[in-house]
């Protein structure tokens, strides 16, 4: 049992963690055909429970999953796999129809049916479970209440609430000024310019995964991948110090990480070029500089020639730049986490002379 | 046979009852036509109540199915609902100031015998923030956003981003270690807002000769808190952001939400 335990431990970290999820992702996509069998779907609903029950007999894990404002991620847990399972159930159902010349599922059920009693009716069953769920779980768990609050006292960790923790986590890879605040806004313009962008006409209205594979993809990365596994990262796996810990290790608040993060600078002037770092910041962060521009500048050109050029001539050279610079925004975490982890890379441009560091 | 007379039975005294009652002007006032148990009242019912007017008469099988909308939409409103009526009962009792807050906070759960109002609330919060983002995953995964929806599904983002201010700012009100905490985590990164926040890049661009016009004592944080640190503005600010601003532009905003899902064709379907 203790040597499953320190194996799932040995296994958790950042880059596992991460790349795992990327990993499950390319294979739900992938062989999507396999993963929408029901036998999939109740087998993973079953790992989970499976999971969590096995991770209840630990001290350590049942301390970090019992907290009563970590319950709802737990929930969040099963939900999200449970609603990325079914949604991709319903598509492949719908796409192997379409194949088959066959309108979507939808199309048969076109039918009006009265509002009353047929959802009025669904409503209220709605409702009234709602309202149990949440009064048997409001008289099961207490709300929390800690000490007094007290300025002079920093807890360790000291964590943002949870459905922000993914912004916290990004704080790993960017400075504020990105992670907290001109990521989030592209988020949020991204989300808002999601059906201004999209000009497929296919797959208005239906569960699909073929008539819109990227889009789904796209989304399904950012939305399962980036925003909520981070989320579940921050809050299970992040303890004091932001220190990375697996589910069924001690929350030491001693535990060393080593972090010898080098900026580009340094690797470009002293390590390549033998040479001091100039004085004069423009000179010295210019590589760094020179790259951002080629990274939201020149690739969007350059995949609109070649490489994106079909969706150049689908979208339209308004929705392809927007489209592009929306999407190397999402891209640059991971790639500013690849970089950290292959090459310790800290800043590409760090001028720290105007809080200016990416 | 034509002329056998046939005795009613008599009806029992429950049913005659009921029948007493609906007679009655003050029922009739109230519910202008019989039960809809056929297809005329059926129609009625919509017409004539308020509360109901707001769905069709009749939609598409598909959209009253949990198949097709997970119900996630219809939850998260009723999660606002309860939210609104416990919040409200909690504003009874609770004092936004740093003498009471806490300790209104540990009367409630204290002094109130079976009270479980607190809970409600919190955890009704902690649902609705996933109910609205698993809302959002169906809608993007039926494309339901595509014409002519789009116009709602902008709508939906920013009662999204309302969904989490409302859950942030209430995080603060129990002014306990965990919230002033975790809003001093939150609020931090506005520190670093471009140019308005005073350690953001080109704040220092930001002067007039030699006067620096963003610093800590006006930046974006400074607005956001009231202060320059987590004290006594930024629970006032946050308390009347979380109960009376947000609500109520979270509120017109599902009018609007509700009224373009009609207007849109009810629910999405395949054309
Ligand atoms: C405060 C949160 C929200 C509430 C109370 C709410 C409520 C609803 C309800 C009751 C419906 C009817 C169909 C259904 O239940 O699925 C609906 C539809 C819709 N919602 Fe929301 N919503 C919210 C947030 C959002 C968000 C965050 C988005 C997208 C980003 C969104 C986009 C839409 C769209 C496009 C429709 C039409 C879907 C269709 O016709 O199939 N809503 N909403």
């Amino acid at each position: 049992m203790d040597a499953l335990k320190s194996f799932i431990d040995l296994f958790a970290d950042p880059r596992l963690f991460f790349l795992t999820t990327v990993v499950a992702l390319v294979l739900i996509v992938w062989k999507r055909e396999t993963f929408a069998s029901d036998r999939w779907g109740w087998g993973l609903m079953g790992f989970l429970v499976v999971f969590f029950g096995f991770g209840l007999f630990d001290e350590n894990f049942k301390l970090i999953i019992g907290k009563p404002d970590n319950v709802p991620i737990v929930a969040l847990i099963f939900l999200l796999l449970f609603f990325t399972w079914f949604s991709m159930r319903e598509a492949v159902r719908n796409d192997r129809r379409l194949s088959a010349g066959e309108p979507p599922i939808e199309k048969d059920e076109e039918d009006r049916v009265w509002t009353w009693p047929d959802l009025v009716y669904t409503e209220l069953i709605a409702m009234v479970l709602c309202t149990v769920i949440l009064i048997v779980w409001s008289i099961g768990l207490e709300a929390p209440l800690e000490q007094p609050a007290n300025n002079a006292n920093t807890p360790n960790p000291s964590k943002a609430p949870w459905y922000f923790l993914g912004l916290q986590e990004m704080l790993v890879y960017f400075d504020p000024w990105l992670a907290g605040v001109v990521l989030p806004s592209l988020i949020i313009v991204g989300l808002m310019a999601i059906p201004y962008i999209d000009n497929n006409p296919k797959g208005n209205g239906y569960y699909t995964f073929n008539e819109r594979r990227a889009e789904v993809t796209i989304f399904l990365f950012g939305f399962v991948v980036l925003w909520s596994s981070l989320i579940i990262l921050g809050t299970f796996l992040r303890g004091p110090n932001w220190n990375f810990f697996g589910p069924f290790e001690y929350w030491d608040i001693h535990k060393l990480e080593a972090l010898t993060n080098v900026q580009l600078s340094e690797y470009i002037w002293v390590r390549w070029l033998g040479m001091a770092l100039p004085g004069n910041w423009l000179v010295r962060e210019i590589f760094g500089i020179i790259l951002t521009i080629v990274y939201i500048g020149v690739l969007p050109v350059a995949l609109a020639k070649k490489g994106l050029t079909g969706y150049y001539e689908k979208l339209g050279p308004t929705r392809y730049y927007v489209t592009v610079l929306l999407f190397l925004s999402m891209m640059s975490l991971p790639v500013k986490m690849l970089t950290r982890w292959l090459f310790n890379l800290k800043y590409v441009v760090s001028i720290p002379e105007f809080f200016f560091n990416i | 046979m034509a002329d056998t007379k046939t005795i009613e039975p008599k009806s029992p005294a429950l049913v005659r009852a009921w029948d007493w009652i609906t007679e009655t002007q003050i029922w009739t006032s109230i519910f202008r036509h019989s039960a809809p148990i056929n297809d005329r009242n059926r129609v009625l019912v919509m017409l004539s109540n308020v509360f109901l007017h707001m769905h069709p008469v009749r939609l598409r099988k598909s959209g009253v199915r949990l198949r097709y909308t997970w119900c996630m939409g219809g939850m998260s409103f009723f999660l606002f609902l309860v939210l609104t009526f416990t919040g409200l009962l909690l504003m009874f009792y609770y004092r936004p100031t740093l003498e009471y807050a806490y300790s209104d906070i540990v009367g409630l759960r204290e002094h109130v015998p079976l009270g479980i109002m607190r809970e409600m609330h919190r955890w009704g919060a902690h649902a609705m923030v996933i109910t609205v983002w698993l809302h959002m995953f169906r809608v993007f995964m039926t494309g339901s956003y595509k014409p002519p929806r789009e116009f709602n599904w902008n709508v939906g983002v920013i009662m999204l981003v309302l969904t989490l201010l409302l859950s942030f700012t209430g995080y603060l009100l129990p002014w306990d270690q965990l919230a002033i905490w975790a809003i001093t985590v939150g609020s931090n990164m506005a520190r670093a807002t471009p140019f308005l926040g005073h350690e953001g890049p080109g704040a220092s661009l930001m002067a007039l000769g030699d006067v620096q016009l963003v610093h800590a004592a006006d930046d974006a944080r400074f607005a956001l808190l009231g202060g320059t640190f987590v004290g006594e503005g930024a629970l006032l600010r946050f308390y009347v952001l979380h109960c009376v601003a947000l609500p109520l532009v979270i509120g017109f905003l599902m009018a609007v939400h509700f009224w373009r899902v009609r207007k849109d064709g009810g629910i999405s379907g395949p054309l």
